[in-house]
This record gives C-alpha cells, sequence and structure tokens, in this order.
C-alpha cells in the first residue's frame, strides 16, 4: 500500500535515475542517514562504539570491497588480510611522516597505497580463473603479512614490532589514541562509510559496475561483445582494494589502536570478510552491511548468552562460535545463497503487493 | 665434497621428505576434486579432527567432557581405560565413515548442481565447524600422539654419511619419522591406485570422475560413491594426522597443513594424482632450499609464503598446474 512506484511521477532524468526510485526506500534512506549522524553521536558510550559500532562500520567497509570483487567482478579473493595490512601500514607511515597533515588525507592515501597493491596482485587474475585465482591471493595475504612482520622499515623499527597510532587530529578533534572521544571516532567512520556506500552503490549501477559483471557472469562472452577484461578486472580490483585499504586503516588507527599484524590481519581476517559477503549476499551492498552487522554481532550475543547468562567458561563459549558460524554458512548456502540480500528482496517484493496476494 | 654442498644436499633431501608430507595432505584434496568437483578445504581440519579423536580413544578420554563438566558441574575427564593404538586407529577410522556419511547426507546432497565456488566457501564452513566441534569434543590443548612410529634422527645415515665432508660436517641430519612418513605415503598412493584400478568401487568412482551423469545412467549410486570418495579422503586425512600429529603434536595448526598443500595443488594440477606428489615434492624441496640459500638475507620464515608465491608465478605461464587437465572454455 505504501511501497509502491505507482504514484510517483519522475519529471526529469536525475529523477528517473536516482538510486531509491521508491519513496518509502527514500525516506527510509534519509531516516537511517539522519539516524546515524544525529541522534547515535549524542547517545554513543565507550562500550556500545568498541564493542558494535566501530567494527561494524569498518567491517561494513571491507565487506562492500570484497563485495565489488566477488561478487560483482566474480574474483574471489582470499587476500583481504593482507591488503587491509596496507592499508593500516601505509596510514601508520603517514601518520608519523607528516603529522600535521589531517587524517582524512591519511586515510584516503592509504586507501590509494592498497589499491595500486592490490591492482598488482590482480594482475595474474587475466590468466588464473576460479579456485586457482582464489589460492593465488593467499599468495598475496601470506606474503603482505610475512613483509610487515619482517621488513623494519614498515615499523618503524620499534622494539616490539607493533604498530601504535599516535594522536592525531581532524578540525582540532582527536580522533586516534585513547583519549578520542567515542562520538568523534565513531562520525570519523562513519563518513568514510557513507562516502564509500554511494561511490560503490553509484559505481556498480553505472558503465564499470555492468562490465564487471558481465566479467562476473562470463568473460569471454563478455569478451566478445566488447567489454575489455583487462581494465575490468583491474578496476574491480583498484576500487576493492581502495576501500579494503580505508577500512584497513580505521581499523588500526581508530579502532585497534595498536596492531600486530600477524594477529590483527591474518588468514582469519580473510575468511571473516569473505563470510560477512557470503551471508549478507554476493553482489549486493546492503548484504554488505547486512554481513558486517550479523557477523559483529553474533559474537557479542554469544558470549552475553554463553558467558553472562549461562555462566560457561570463555573458551567452551569461543569454540561454539565456531561450530555456529560454521553451520551457519553451510546453512546459507543451502537454504539462500543469495544471502540476507535475497530475504530482504523477497521482502520488499511481498511489501509492493502488499495487501494483496498477487 | 664441499662442506656447503653437503649442507644443500641435506636441505635438498629435508626438502624432498617433507615435500612427501604435503604430498600426502594434498592426496585428500585430489581424491575429492576428482569425484565430486568439490574442492575440500576441511581436509585440514579432518586430518586434525581425526588425529584428535585416535588420542582422544587412545586415551579413553570422555566425548564433550568439557561442556558435560560446566553444566552438570560434574568432573569427569576419562573412562580410565586405554585401547590399543590399531584397535585407536580402527575406531577412528569408523568415526571418519560416519563424518563422511553425515557429511554428505546433510550438507553435500543439498548443494549437488550449485557453482563450484559456493561448494568451496560450504567446505569452509564446513572446515571451521568442524574445528569448534573437535575442540570442544576433546578439548583444544595440545596433545601428544604415539602410535608406535620412530622418532628422533636417524644415528645410522648419520654416522655412514659423517666421512664424506670435513670435521664439520658431522652427516646428513635424518628424521626417522620422515623416512617412515615417505614409506607410508608410497603404500598409501599405491593402495589408492590399485583401489582405482582394480575394484569394482574403484572403477565406479573414476567412472564418476569423468561424468556424473553418464556415471548415474549405467546405474552407479552417486551417493554411495561420494560417501565413499569422502570416507577414503577421511583415511588419508587419519594418516596424514597421524604422520604429522607424531611430528609435531596434536594442535590447532595442524589444520593449517590444508594450507600448505594448497600451492601443492595449484602447482600440480587439481586433478592428479601423480600431480600432487611431484608438486609436493617441488614446493618441500623449493621453499627448504629458498630458506636456506635467500633466507638469511631478508629475514627468514620465508617458509610461510614461498610455496604460494612459487605456484601463482607458476600458473601464469601453466594455468591448470603442471599435470592438470588442459582447461578449454567456451561460450
Amino acid at each position: 500500500m505504501f511501497y509502491r512506484e505507482a504514484g510517483d511521477f519522475k519529471v526529469s532524468y536525475e529523477e528517473d535515475s536516482q538510486t531509491f526510485p521508491i519513496k518509502f526506500d527514500r525516506y527510509r534512506y534519509y531516516f537511517v542517514l539522519a539516524f546515524a549522524f544525529l541522534v547515535i553521536p549524542f547517545t554513543i558510550n565507550d562500550y556500545w562504539a568498541n564493542a558494535i559500532l566501530l567494527p561494524f562500520l569498518i567491517y561494513s567497509i571491507a565487506a562492500i570491497g570484497l563485495n565489488i570483487l566477488v561478487g560483482y567482478a566474480g574474483q574471489v579473493s582470499l587476500g583481504t588480510g593482507g591488503f587491509m595490512a596496507v592499508g593500516a601500514y601505509a596510514c601508520y607511515k603517514l601518520m608519523t611522516a607528516f603529522p600535521e597533515v589531517s587524517m582524512f588525507v591519511h586515510v584516503l592515501l592509504a586507501g590509494g597505497v592498497t589499491a595500486l597493491v592490490c591492482v598488482l596482485f590482480g594482475l595474474p587474475s587475466l590468466r588464473i580463473k576460479g579456485f586457482y585465482l582464489a589460492v593465488a591471493t593467499l599468495a598475496a595475504q601470506f606474503f603482505l603479512v610475512w613483509l610487515f612482520n619482517r621488513v623494519p622499515w614498515f615499523y618503524n623499527y620499534s622494539a616490539s614490532g607493533q604498530i601504535n597510532a599516535p594522536e592525531r587530529d581532524v578540525l582540532g578533534i582527536v580522533i586516534t589514541g585513547p583519549n578520542a572521544p567515542a562520538w568523534a571516532t565513531y562520525l570519523f567512520c562513519l563518513i568514510f562509510l557513507t562516502i564509500c556506500a554511494l561511490v560503490a552503490r553509484n559505481l556498480t549501477r553505472g558503465t564499470v559496475g555492468r562490465s564487471w559483471m558481465a566479467i562476473r557472469d562470463m568473460d569471454i562472452a563478455a569478451e566478445i561483445i566488447g567489454v575489455n577484461p583487462l581494465k575490468a578486472k583491474l578496476t574491480a580490483f583498484a576500487v576493492s582494494g581502495f576501500f579494503i585499504g580505508v577500512s584497513g586503516a580505521l581499523f588500526f588507527a581508530i579502532y585497534l589502536g595498536a596492531v600486530e599484524v600477524g594477529e590483527a590481519f591474518g588468514i582469519t581476517k580473510s575468511f571473516l570478510v569473505l563470510f560477512m559477503v557470503i551471508i549478507g549476499g554476493l553482489g549486493s551492498i546492503f548484504g554488505s552491511f547486512a554481513g558486517a552487522a550479523f557477523l559483529v554481532l553474533l559474537p557479542v550475543v554469544l558470549k552475553v548468552v554463553g558467558v553472562d547468562v549461562l555462566g560457561w567458561p570463555t573458551d567452551i563459549v569461543a569454540h561454539f562460535q565456531l561450530v555456529i558460524v560454521g553451520a551457519l554458512i553451510v546453512l546459507f548456502l543451502i537454504v539462500e545463497p543469495h544471502g540476507l540480500a535475497q530475504l530482504w528482496r523477497v521482502a520488499k517484493e511481498k511489501l509492493r503487493l502488499w495487501p494483496f496476494p498477487h | 665434497m664441499s662442506d656447503q654442498f653437503l649442507f644443500a644436499t641435506e636441505v635438498f633431501i629435508n626438502g624432498l621428505m617433507s615435500g612427501v608430507l604435503y604430498a600426502l595432505v594434498a592426496l585428500g584434496f585430489v581424491l575429492i576434486y576428482k569425484a565430486s568437483g568439490i574442492f575440500n578445504y576441511a581436509q585440514g581440519v579432518m586430518a586434525l579432527f581425526a588425529a584428535m579423536t585416535l588420542v582422544g580413544i587412545m586415551e579413553g578420554q570422555v566425548p564433550f567432557s568439557h561442556i558435560i563438566n560446566a553444566v552438570f558441574g560434574t568432573e569427569v575427564h576419562h573412562f580410565g581405560w586405554h585401547v590399543p593404538a590399531l584397535l585407536a586407529i580402527l575406531l577412528t577410522v569408523g568415526v571418519m565413515v560416519i563424518f563422511a556419511w553425515l557429511v554428505q547426507r546433510i550438507v553435500m546432497r543439498h548443494l549437488v548442481g550449485q557453482e563450484p565456488i559456493i561448494l568451496f566457501m560450504a567446505t569452509i564452513g564446513l572446515a571451521y565447524f568442524l574445528e569448534g566441534f573437535s575442540d570442544l569434543m576433546w578439548g583444544s590443548e595440545i596433545k601428544t600422539l604415539d602410535v608406535g612410529l620412530p622418532q628422533g634422527g636417524s644415528f645410522w645415515i648419520e654416522d655412514m654419511s659423517a666421512g664424506l665432508g670435513s670435521d664439520n660436517f658431522y652427516g646428513f641430519f635424518i628424521d626417522n619419522l620422515d623416512i617412515v612418513a615417505t614409506g607410508i605415503a608410497a603404500l598409501l598412493v599405491t593402495g589408492l591406485v590399485l583401489f582405482a584400478q582394480y575394484t569394482k568401487q574403484g572403477r565406479a568412482m573414476r567412472a564418476v570422475a569423468d561424468d556424473h551423469q553418464a556415471a548415474l545412467s549405467v546405474g552407479i549410486s552417486l551417493n554411495f560413491i561420494w560417501v565413499l570418495v569422502w570416507s577414503v579422503a577421511g583415511f588419508v586425512a587419519l594418516v596424514a594426522g597421524i604422520v604429522w600429529g607424531t611430528k609435531s603434536g596434536v594442535q590447532f595448526s595442524l589444520s593449517l597443513i590444508a594450507l600448505k598443500a594448497l600451492p601443492v595443488l595449484m602447482l600440480g594440477g587439481f586433478t592428479s594424482i601423480p600431480g600432487a606428489i611431484v608438486g609436493g615434492l617441488i614446493i618441500g624441496v623449493g621453499e627448504k632450499l629458498f630458506e636456506f640459500a635467500i633466507g638469511p638475507m631478508v629475514g627468514g620464515a620465508t617458509e610461510n609464503w614461498f610455496a604460494y608465491v612459487l605456484a601463482l608465478l607458476f600458473l601464469v605461464f601453466r594455468p591448470q598446474g603442471l599435470f592438470g587437465e588442459k582447461i578449454i572454455e567456451r561460450v
């Protein structure tokens, strides 16, 4: 009744090609944005920021990045952890080398550096496909982590081999280090997420996105009808790398503050982000959000239920978490291979007809 | 002969031995991939699970004792008996067969006809599940596994070869376990080849690998073959688990050998048993020699990534691996 195209007349080309053509969607989107920007910063506290909101925002960026590569361009990557590490270390080097420059610039530049590295490791994708590519991206994962572990220049020759985020500010407000207020770190990440999601949404609707999807569906056929596979694959790697780099930089500088590369950006991180993309839905921006929210919330909920309510030891709860995550992945692949996003699509389809059955 | 050359030879031989161990893990992958087109990421975790089950049965551990104790407040840990190694191995094989049946019944049957990448992700999910499950079942502490395989360096070889070099050279150090493992791997491969060539089930397995539809139409039960293949892979995982578990203890890192087997597979080709062995040897020797020659210059621990980078470079020139079937793409 409320959720329909009918009666919503488009009178210009801009209106016709807008992101959310249905009025209800549009208002929902404005409402969510307003809520995120105007309500949450005033009610946020440290626990909510650190346990749920910051990881959600940062993983969402990473999931959008990986979704562009895996879901839209069909190039399966298991190197996300390594690429996030590139973002983190690029950000660290920039922060320590140019202390007076704004963090915005650092994070964006870190994304750019990661995009370059990602393109470099994406080059074999022109020859290697499918599984072989998935395993080949593991080369990036292991090599990059090893590099940041073993070459002291990357961690500024610190004795522990860790990198620590120095205190930096944006417009006079401290946003890194232990003294950063929760609302500032939250807003900083939220701004990046909003920009990234907007860019991703519009890229995937345009020429570039269509060439990605053509390559995903069948690369030889796409090549024959005139999509340049070199350009399509490498742009996918570049854009995806940029997003993943930004998320890696935020993950290090804003969220963790101190990072030991093997622990924070190991192979498990690659799988975690991949799971977010699968559970959320391949080839869907909304799915990236849903998957990130799901996998960020799941351990928190399990911990509350297992440790606080049932009183089990933490190691058993941790093992249960593995079991449940694994079972959920399998369940999702069997029941709904298109993830949470598909459920959302079905719900919207139902809403469009409501209250009529057909 | 110069000492440097002898040291390099020692590294080479040890590389061959560890290559055999990689090949052992890679074999399990190839079996399942050939028969069902599933790239089974869970193979490494299966090895861990098999080794843990073996230790658990041998020690008479109570399964799920952690949870039972946490939920009911009891203090049970062991049944108080010890099972002899051979019987325990047989029981573990039984467990792996049940596991194979469950996987086929609950997971893979519902995913027939899905894209290969979906199946791959399903096995990643399976790997997570099994990892958590085996920790819940047997506890996550490091266990030692001793089924009677010899351990330690071989003094005989060391003494025999000591005379080759100058006084600085004390002879080749070669682990007894590696030698035994090589024998086991050779036996296993021979057994598998004989099984595939000369038994009815083996032929059916190859038929399914060749063409699912055609195999179905001549009356081969796909379900049965898949259970069989997963059981055989479970058995290979058990063997790998025993060897690796004896070598470095039964612990979480055992499941990471799957990650070591991946470049082996890429190099050898996913569909070829000889490929898995040759690939394993190349990777084993390559990474040991690289660590020996170049490693000290760049900070060491190159074994973590060398195999992948080697396989990656290799694939750029030969995308289907050494022995893999030629990839023909049609629109």
